[in-house]
């Protein structure tokens, strides 16, 4: 059978179908994140002092739910998955980029779709850190020239892991699920550790 | 919400902790509301024995970690499924600030610089937004930033988290978080743009599709993080 999703490009949505759920897709998104204790900066603190695991835990989690899904429905031929929006890879940009992202979690304790939920219910802090994050957005601009042609540096268009590896997609989607277990073992491991440590002491 | 099935779902160390007013088994099982329980259904499903191991440190309003895990991600496959896109935040606060760059000059300058020549314009990459007919701020992640201000905040009243204050550790002041946070939000925001995305458009989207840039992120991420967690422990412990 054709496949019947993304249900936005299959069926042509207009814009204003698309504004709908886009709007709705947020409500959730903004709703699990502050149901999830990420509205606070001190549950997002706790994923690197060790006192609280959640990022790790709600972030792995939600990946394996929507990768499994994905890659699920895309077997069972419900979901084209060339029409589903992969991100382009730009290797080292990514991975310096995102050293420099995880030094500024660690310094204001959010990110940006968790300072927003953070605001929504009042946070200061929150507020501080989107005005950091919007000045921080205006020096990209302007320093844009210099850094260019790192940022458009080993590009290398839109690929998957297992299109990487050469393997079955099936094998890194259950490698994923296996890692992610693993990654919840080892957190509750260190969760009784710390528990022992306070027992004691 | 009636008295007596407050009191079932109550968890009982937390009432103490929180308010001492006659009405506090409320604010604790406020939780649990008509949206909420589809997923709780789910909680003992993944790991049984997560409350037991959190309920020291997680306050018991939150939803268990695996639950919102589960929740998240089906949001995430609703995305791809309905729209063929994911989740995203910071591309919308940056298509903001070219917007915002913009209207300033043009509003310092006068009318005529709105449509002519400016310096948002000619920069290379708020360009791209600004020249051409479209309204920068007419865009999927505009209209999915709105809805997450709208559910974070209906969730924090729901939940009665919704209120004004600044969230930090037991040893520092409020002004030293208040500068950490804008601190950390300069420079994520120059890490987010130099990687196309931050934890929800790279981590989570693209970790899920499987996108190899997105996973080199997640771990760039992670590292960054915790190489900056013991100079910067002092805020938090």
């Amino acid at each position: 059978m054709d496949p019947i999703a993304p249900l936005s490009k299959v069926g042509e949505w207009g814009p204003n179908a698309l504004i709908i759920a886009a709007g709705l897709l947020g409500v959730g998104f903004g709703f699990v994140l502050e149901r999830a204790g990420f509205g606070n900066a001190r549950t997002l603190a706790g994923q690197w002092y060790g006192y609280n695991f959640a990022v790790l835990r709600v972030m792995f989690t939600a990946i394996v739910v929507a990768m499994v899904g994905l890659f699920g429905l895309w077997y069972l031929g419900v979901v084209d998955l060339s029409a589903v929006y992969v991100n382009d890879t730009f290797l080292w940009p990514q991975i310096v980029g995102g050293v420099i992202f995880g030094i500024g979690f660690g310094v204001g304790q959010y990110c940006p779709g968790t300072a927003v939920v953070a605001c929504a219910t009042g946070k200061i802090d929150a507020i501080t850190f989107m005005g950091g994050f919007f000045v921080g957005l205006i020096a990209f601009f302007f320093s844009y020239d210099t850094i260019a042609p790192f940022y458009a540096s080993s590009s290398m268009g839109r690929v998957m892991l297992h299109e990487w590896l050469g393997v079955p997609a099936g094998v890194v989607v259950l490698a994923v699920v296996v890692v992610a277990l693993g990654a919840f073992g080892l957190t509750h491991v260190i969760d009784r550790r710390f528990a022992l440590k306070r027992g004691t002491s | 919400m009636s008295a007596p099935e407050n009191q079932d779902a109550v968890v009982p160390p937390a009432v103490e902790a929180t308010v001492p007013t006659p009405v506090v088994p409320a604010e604790v099982v406020a939780a649990p509301t008509p949206a909420v329980a589809p997923e709780v259904a789910l909680a003992p499903e993944p790991v049984p024995e997560v409350p037991v191991a959190t309920s020291k440190v997680q306050p018991q309003p939150y939803w268990n970690s695996y639950v919102a895990g589960v929740a998240l991600g089906l949001v995430l496959l609703a995305a791809f499924v309905v729209t063929g896109r994911g989740l995203g935040a910071s591309g919308a606060v940056t298509r903001m600030a070219a917007y915002s760059l913009q209207s300033l000059e043009a509003s310092v300058k006068g009318g005529t610089a709105a449509a002519g020549d400016t310096i948002a314009r000619r920069n290379e990459y708020t360009g791209q937004y600004l020249k051409g007919p479209a309204d920068p701020l007419d865009d999927f992640l505009v209209y999915m930033f709105i809805g997450v201000v709208a559910g974070g905040f209906i969730s924090g009243v729901l939940s009665r988290r919704a209120s004004f204050e600044i969230a930090r550790g037991p040893h520092t002041t409020n002004m030293r978080r208040l500068a950490f946070a804008a601190l950390g939000g300069f420079i994520s925001a120059y890490g987010a743009r130099l990687a196309r995305g931050c934890t929800s458009g790279q981590a989570l989207t693209g970790g899920a599709t499987l996108a190899l840039g997105s996973w080199a992120f997640m771990f760039a991420v992670f590292a960054g993080g915790y190489a900056i967690a013991y100079f910067v422990r002092k805020e938090w412990l």
